[in-house]
């Protein structure tokens, strides 16, 4: 019953980022801020490290330029979010949507590790299109209507807008790199 | 009939007529991932400055190809227009930013 209701918290933002096919938890729990918090930085954080991966690994200067426009975006949200959660004296809370989101970049840096050349270009920025529809998916439905603190959710507004646009320029890059 | 003041208004009227229009700068705000206002109305001649307030870096780009102008964070860009029309433009690196030019000859 303790494990069911936990895991019932974070299921409305696991449901909302696709990353389970769980069963539907009852209305009502949402994640409280500080886990806002943790989710929104860890989302940058995985991007961020893609990026870097993209940056080792890709000879392709539009799919480098891409990389390094996420390293620059999501490093700046995420120094706005710290210095937010400092302000505040909010400490992020580490979750079950935070722990799936990492674990399934954890796999999918290492299915990308196997690639190379023209098929690792494609693969990284169909998954950059993927990821940040999915994240702007929760943000959307989940975690911008779940948060209490105005400030944080003019943030995670912003934040909003940024992969939105992000995610069309993805968008781009797939068409160019097809 | 004051002679005066005939040649008055006419060195009034013909000084007007011989100065050219001024050039003018437009200032466009950026901010939070919008262009404001959306749309530039303009002559030929103004420059249009976009006022980047956000942490983060921009573009405007016009969708012809004709300019880009690169706004790195909380910096100023600017374009002289040179030529009439209206053109579309948008930002590269969050393509959802829009906006547009329209200038008169």
């Amino acid at each position: 019953m303790i494990a069911r209701l936990s895991a019932g918290l974070a299921a409305p933002v696991l449901a909302a980022l696709c990353l389970l096919t769980a069963p539907v938890f009852a209305q009502g729990a949402k994640p409280t801020d500080p886990q806002i918090a943790h989710i929104a930085y860890t989302a940058g954080q995985l991007d961020i490290d893609a990026a870097k991966q993209a940056l080792e690994k890709s000879k392709n200067k539009e799919v480098r330029d891409f990389a390094q426009d996420m390293v620059r975006d999501h490093t700046e949200v995420n120094k706005q979010a710290l210095a937010l959660v400092t302000k505040l004296n909010v400490k992020p809370e580490d979750n079950d949507t935070s722990r799936a989101l990492t674990k399934q970049a954890a796999a999918k840096r290492g299915e990308l590790s196997k690639l190379s050349g023209a098929a690792f270009d494609k693969a990284y920025v169909a998954n950059e299109v993927a990821y940040h529809k999915t994240v702007n998916g929760a943000l959307e439905s989940t975690l911008i209507p779940s948060a209490n603190n105005a400030e944080l959710k003019s943030l995670l507004q912003t934040g909003l807008k940024i992969f939105q646009g992000h995610q069309q320029h993805a968008e781009h890059v797939a068409a160019d790199v097809k | 009939m004051k002679p005066g003041r005939i040649s008055l208004a006419a060195f009034v009227a013909l000084g007007l007529l011989s100065v050219p229009v001024q050039a003018e700068t437009i200032q466009v705000i950026v901010d939070k991932l919008v262009f404001a206002p959306v749309d530039v109305n303009a002559k030929v001649g103004d420059t249009v400055e976009w006022v980047n307030k956000d942490a983060f870096a921009h573009t405007a780009t016009a969708t012809n190809g004709d300019w880009n102008v690169t706004l790195a964070p909380k910096q100023n860009g600017q374009l002289v227009l040179k030529k009439p029309g209206t053109t579309d433009y948008f930002c590269k690196f969050h393509p959802n930013m829009k906006g547009r030019v329209i200038v008169v000859p």
